[in-house]
């Protein structure tokens, strides 16, 4: 049985499952609890699971993070809300440098099964320090997993493998996705495993690869592209570490283009890792170079128009089709 | 399954209410002032109060976007504090920076352009509600993240005291003012800020703006030891006060001597500056965390209510006059806005400017906004 939720409730509900399932489950965060998640993503949390699982922090990234991370070392299960991704920048430490490296460190002895989880992206005009993609620098950690929905229904399902995971999973949500209704299965195991990307739309002449919000992004064009008679297919990767390369591959010696969308920064990116796989594995099937979609490499202004010409559109993507397809 | 702690605010107010100045202490230092003085903060105070009205107004317009806090309640706090230093002291506060950029003397317009994300802006509209930025006036800063200013605010008083001893060959004279609100003082950078500035002996002034919410969370619930948060002063040897900040002449007559004895002394200090925010934390906060009754008593002290009354009833002030400024104020804060619509937004060009000072690459090197001369460097 499923039905149409909101992206934020799905969120909620892989939550609320799991931690009924689990008792080593928690959720840590700021204004998680009493004020129902600063974007309402735990309503209602408090209330059923009470404040020792359901425990608001002071604005003490650095500290919680750690905290979770030693709590996840002594066997419990941890989920740590960053209000913002652009926050966990002040615990860079813990959440870098202890939790993907702990079971290394230790010889196999202490894993880490932690979820970090928050906004990423662009939200909309709040300026360089609030608006970071963290994908590309935090992905470039060994020990870490990375998952990253752009439906409800991805949403949910990818949640819920991160909470049973036994390693830390970095789980990247989008306030601009928040209020995004989909059909969402009301199936307690709905479990959709990391490494396994999505075909939202199949199309014949180019690939469209992105994770994310930009996924919508990718739709938008390729809908637009049809009109032209540009055929797309989008793939959907779901989890950026591990990343479904078969997929990929598979659909690109299929069209023999590909263009790979992603909101973080051009240099040393998911878009340059994507771009640089595609090129060794399927170099002979290729008609033209990968072509990539970044953001601009700048930092993220404040004002809507440059904020606009700064981040990836569907105008830009379009643009980058007709590049890798000959089609200008 | 555990069940949850009470939802109920806090029957308490929080913060708790410090000692008031009484009626004759409050007589006796507006005798002290200068007119002059005294009727400028009131205009300050009231220009800030009407700016912040209609950036409301305009964000609730969509004219201003992204994140925005409301300075509303807190004027008496920068216009006190910065009275009590000289211009060429720095400043440097958290997001929440409406008030001290116009206190530390921006005119209003780049201010207002600022949020309109027009190229007129102090940053060119690159910066927004929560980074506004003075150099002109050294005004280093409304900071996004949460205690990142406290750190910068060390290294302000460290460049200041730097210059003068050591390449002017003179006592360190200047005096760094910190703002940051009282959850900051939950991250791990404040207290590697106040612990340093100890250790350095750093000429600068932690003042927080304790307003007894971080968002949605009450002090109490937040910070071990909210009731006495000078404790966190003590704990690095820091000399510290606690302030009425809804009163701008207390805050004047407690802020000048300390300002004074750091600049002495070359020394650190903390002000626990008891405020409140009379509004929601940003432009999207229903406010269920505390009561309308605890609103009801605050908006009793309001520090612009508090002044005028207090000029009133000294034959300072009439209330002819008070309307008079009303309007000077409203007018200004009109061609503040009407300057920002006339103003463009920024063009693709700024896009890759000021990102690096070298031109390089896709980048165009760096340019001075309107406001400093707009000058090419
Ligand atoms: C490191 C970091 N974490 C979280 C936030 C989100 N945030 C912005 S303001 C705020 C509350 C700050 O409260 P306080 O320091 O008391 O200042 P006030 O808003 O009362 O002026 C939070 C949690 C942030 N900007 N930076
Ligand atoms: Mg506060």
């Amino acid at each position: 049985m499923s039905r149409v939720i909101e992206f934020r409730d799905a969120l909620c509900e892989a939550m609320t499952e799991e931690m009924v399932r689990d008792e080593r489950v928690f959720l840590m965060g700021e204004e998680v609890a009493e004020y129902d998640g600063a974007y309402k993503v735990s309503r209602g949390m408090l209330e059923q699971f009470g404040s020792r699982r359901v425990i608001d922090t002071p604005i003490s990234e650095s500290g919680f993070s750690g905290l979770g991370i030693g709590a996840a070392m002594h066997g419990l299960r941890p989920i740590i809300e960053f209000m913002s991704w652009s926050f966990s920048l002040v615990a860079a430490d813990p959440i870098l440098n202890n939790a993907p490296k702990m079971l290394y460190m230790s010889g196999g002895q202490f894993g880490c099964p932690i979820v970090f989880r928050g906004n990423d992206g662009a939200g909309g005009q709040l300026g360089s320090t609030h608006s970071w993609c963290v994908e590309s620098l935090y992905a470039n950690v060994p020990g870490l997993k990375m998952a990253i929905p752009a439906f409800p229904s991805d949403a949910k399902g990818l949640l819920k493998t991160a909470i049973r995971d036994d390693d830390p999973v970095f789980f990247l949500e989008s306030e601009r996705l928040l209020a995004l209704k989909g059909e969402v299965d009301e199936d307690p195991e709905l479990l959709i495993p990391f490494g396994t990307a999505n075909i939202p739309r199949e199309g014949t002449d180019c690939t469209l690869v992105s994770f994310g919000r930009p996924v919508h992004f990718c739709l938008e064009a390729a809908e637009e592209l049809a009109g032209q008679n540009i055929s797309c297919e989008v793939i959907d990767g779901r989890s950026i570490r591990p990343l479904d390369v078969p997929t990929i591959t598979r659909s690109v010696r299929k069209t023999n283009a590909c263009v790979v969308v992603d909101q973080s920064w051009p240099f040393a990116s998911i878009a340059s890792e994507v771009a640089a796989t595609v090129s060794e594995q399927c170099f002979d099937d290729l008609d033209h170079p990968v072509v990539r979609v970044n953001s601009d490499d700048v930092p993220a202004p404040y004002a809507f128009d440059l904020e606009q010409e700064m981040l990836p559109n569907a105008r830009k993507i379009c643009q980058a089709v007709r590049t890798a397809t000959y089609s200008s | 399954m555990q069940q949850s702690g009470s939802m109920q605010p806090e029957a308490e107010p929080t913060p708790p209410q410090v000692q008031q100045a009484g009626r004759d202490e409050t007589s006796a230092l507006l005798a002290s002032l200068p007119m002059d003085t005294v009727n400028h903060w009131l205009r300050e105070m009231m220009l800030i109060r009407e700016f912040e009205v209609r950036t409301m107004q305009a964000y609730q317009d969509k004219k201003i976007g992204g994140f925005c806090h409301i300075y509303i309640g807190q004027e008496a706090v920068a216009v006190g504090t910065i009275a009590a230093i000289t211009p060429e002291d720095p400043v440097v506060t958290a997001y929440r920076d409406h008030g001290h950029a116009l206190a530390r003397g921006m005119d209003p317009k780049y201010c207002m352009a600022e949020m309109y994300g027009r190229i007129g802006g102090c940053a060119k509209g690159k910066g927004g509600s929560m980074h506004m930025f003075d150099k002109a006036n050294n005004f280093f800063g409304g900071h996004g993240i949460v205690g990142a200013q406290c750190p910068l605010g060390a290294g302000l008083a460290f460049a200041t005291k730097y210059r003068d001893e050591v390449i002017n060959k003179e006592r360190s004279k200047h005096v760094t003012l910190c703002f940051l609100g009282d959850g900051a003082l939950n991250q791990g950078a404040v207290h590697e800020a106040k612990n340093l500035a100890g250790l350095l002996d750093l000429p600068v002034i932690y003042i927080v703006e304790n307003n007894g919410y971080s968002m949605g969370t009450a002090i109490s619930r937040g910070t071990t030891v909210g009731h006495e948060i000078t404790r966190k002063a003590d704990a690095y040897g820091i000399e510290s006060a606690v302030i009425d900040g809804l009163d701008v002449l207390s805050v004047y007559r407690d802020m000048k001597p300390l300002v004074e004895h750091c600049r002495q002394t070359s020394r650190p200090a903390f002000v626990d500056m008891r405020t409140y925010r009379f509004k929601g934390h940003s432009m999207s906060d229903p406010r269920k965390y505390r009561t309308k009754d605890e609103e009801a008593q605050y908006e009793l002290l309001d520090p612009i209510a508090r002044l005028s009354k207090a000029m009133i009833n000294n034959q300072m002030l009439t209330d002819e006059r008070f309307k008079q400024i009303g309007k000077e104020v409203r007018q200004e804060v009109r061609e503040a806005i009407k300057w920002s619509v006339a103003s463009k937004p920024p063009g693709k060009d700024e896009l890759y400017k000021d990102v690096y000072v070298e031109k390089w690459g896709p980048y165009t090197g760096t340019s001075l906004p309107e406001m400093l001369g707009g000058d090419e460097s």
